[in-house]
């Protein structure tokens, strides 16, 4: 099964591959189809720049999060929380770019235009992948065994410096793996980064600057492509799911070395 | 003076997130909730979305669900059962195939799509249409969805096959009367989850079951699922955003309302696997 999608996806790459000269998708100066033209390299640096905001922003507060639910919420709070995070991460996530595009965009158009930016389009995928982070890293912290905590307890170290110290070390590799997971998760996005990212072909040059990252270009250009350009594209799915994968398999390589698991 | 520092911390991130799902809410029923009403069920949509209802969306919707559930659900099973009852746990094929589900779990929706496009809708030559859409999701939740059905059956008690096997009942027949009953409560979860996963789903679907918004007349014709019925009004349709939000809504009540089952059953679930180990 997923030797028939990879291979599907590699038939359709083909002619792009063995025809073009296949290092053109990185010199080619950039994406203008229409002239043969298909240099994807300010998309591809579009694509991991917004996953890299994204996950600056999620990783620290979705593990607050997770430390939240796990050690400090009272547990009347605790359960209504994790219910919340349980919605928020079933959002789906054409209803997060709906909101993005209605509700924030207007927000930083009128601070500065055209507001559907990198920033932005980072922010709401923040918003996206938060949940998956505190659910791992709440998922790790529960794995660890309670002798740790009472240990630490005996020897009368307070609870904030057990926290960071003791329990966020012992449960760091599943923490990043989940992190890892949720990175993925934000590269193969598509509609988000599709509404609130703005479209613009070009090298990012500051936060506020719309791009078009790989899986937009993807779902933009599919309807209407054709041979060489059509191909380009499976290329580019091509480019997304290896990066996805190597991610995926460094995420459970990390899982499956650490103690805890 | 620093644990008080620490805890203030958290609890601020905490109530960010939730501030930020308030606010996400709100600004859903802000324009959307006066524009729901039964009406906008049950009544097709005019003027490129902006005016009339849903109806033939939520059709639409509903059938690519059918052919996802028809075809993800025999294969799920039979590939649970293989993986779960049928073969050792280090068995090489069997790792390969769980390493493949995994990975598979992973793939973009995108690249879903883009597979869907090719292979369903040309070379297959089904064209855009509710069934290339309906097998193309079914290809998206089958590994998450075979992977929580081999751990339901997994941890059915082992006693169950024992007591099976002292029967003399074949063990395919002890798989269908005794296994798959007990491992029901997880499996439904994880059907209801793949379920939620499928209906939240547009990139998958915006290149194999189309954009047509008319009232589909078979699974051969085009239909356009709600998800893909949001993207299109907020992006292509100027002024279609009070009817997108509001059709944002029901896609959100649906998730919820899914997304509660699962949760419900799975608690059932362990409630069970606590008894069952008592029993012992």
């Amino acid at each position: 099964m997923l030797a028939l999608i990879i291979a599907v996806i590699i038939i359709g790459a083909w002619p792009a591959l063995s025809s073009h000269d296949s290092i053109a998708f990185i010199t080619d100066k950039s994406w203008y189809p229409l002239e043969g033209q298909f240099g994807m390299l300010s998309m591809l640096l579009a694509s991991v720049l917004v996953m890299i905001i994204a996950i600056l922003l999620a990783a620290p507060i979705g593990i607050m999060c997770a430390i939240f639910i796990a050690y400090i919420a009272p547990a009347r709070i605790q359960k209504g929380y994790r219910f919340a995070i349980a919605l928020l991460a079933g959002m789906p996530s054409v209803v997060l770019g709906l909101w993005g595009l209605t509700v924030l965009v207007p927000l930083i158009n009128k601070w500065s235009p055209p507001g559907q930016s990198l920033l932005l389009a980072g922010i709401v995928l923040c918003i996206m992948i938060l949940p998956t982070v505190t659910l791992t890293s709440l998922a790790a912290f529960k794995s660890l065994p309670e002798t740790l905590q009472h240990a630490t307890s005996a020897l009368g170290i307070r609870q904030h410096v057990q926290i960071v110290n003791v329990l966020i070390p012992a449960a760091s590799a599943a923490i990043i793996s989940g992190v890892l997971l949720a990175m993925a998760r934000a590269l193969g996005e598509t509609m988000v980064v599709l509404m609130v990212a703005g479209n613009v072909v070009q090298f990012p040059t500051g936060l506020l600057e719309p791009v078009r990252t790989l899986t937009a270009n993807i779902a933009l250009e599919m309807a209407y492509a054709t041979d060489l350009h059509r191909a380009s594209l499976f290329v580019s799915g091509l480019i997304l799911t290896v990066l996805v994968l190597v991610m995926m398999l460094i995420a459970s390589k990390i899982k499956s070395d650490n103690h805890y698991g | 003076m620093a644990e008080r520092l620490f805890q203030a911390g958290i609890w601020c991130a905490a109530l960010l997130v939730l501030m930020v799902l308030f606010w996400l809410v709100q600004g859903l029923l802000d324009q959307g909730l006066a524009k729901l009403s039964v009406d906008f069920l049950f009544s097709q949509p005019q003027n490129a979305g902006r005016d009339g209802g849903i109806s033939s969306i939520l059709v639409a919707t509903l059938l690519i669900l059918a052919v996802t559930l028809l075809v993800a659900l025999p294969l799920g099973l039979a590939s649970a059962v293989w993986l779960a009852e049928f073969t050792a746990t280090h068995n090489f094929w069997a790792r390969k195939v769980r390493l493949a589900l995994d990975v598979m779990a992973g793939v973009p929706s995108i690249v879903f799509g883009l597979f869907g496009y090719a292979f369903f809708s040309l070379f297959l030559g089904m064209g855009f249409s509710i069934l290339s859409g309906g097998l193309t999701l079914a290809c998206m939740i089958l590994p998450v969805f075979i992977r929580t059905c081999e751990i339901g059956l997994r941890s059915v008690n082992n006693s169950w096959r024992q007591g099976a096997a002292a029967l003399g009942m074949p063990k395919i027949k002890a798989v269908w009367f005794i296994l798959l009953p007990a491992a029901l409560p997880a499996i439904s979860a994880g059907l209801i989850l793949g379920i939620g996963r499928a209906t939240a789903e547009t990139a998958a679907l915006m290149f194999t079951s189309g954009y047509v918004d008319r009232m589909p007349g078979s699974v051969m014709d085009s239909g356009r699922a709600l998800s893909v019925h949001i993207y299109d009004l907020s992006m292509n349709v100027t002024g279609g955003d009070a009817a997108a939000q509001a059709s944002a809504l029901i896609l959100l009540m649906i998730i919820m309302v899914l997304n509660m089952l699962a949760y419900a059953i799975t608690d059932l679930w362990l409630g069970r696997r606590v008894l069952n180990g008592f029993a012992n």
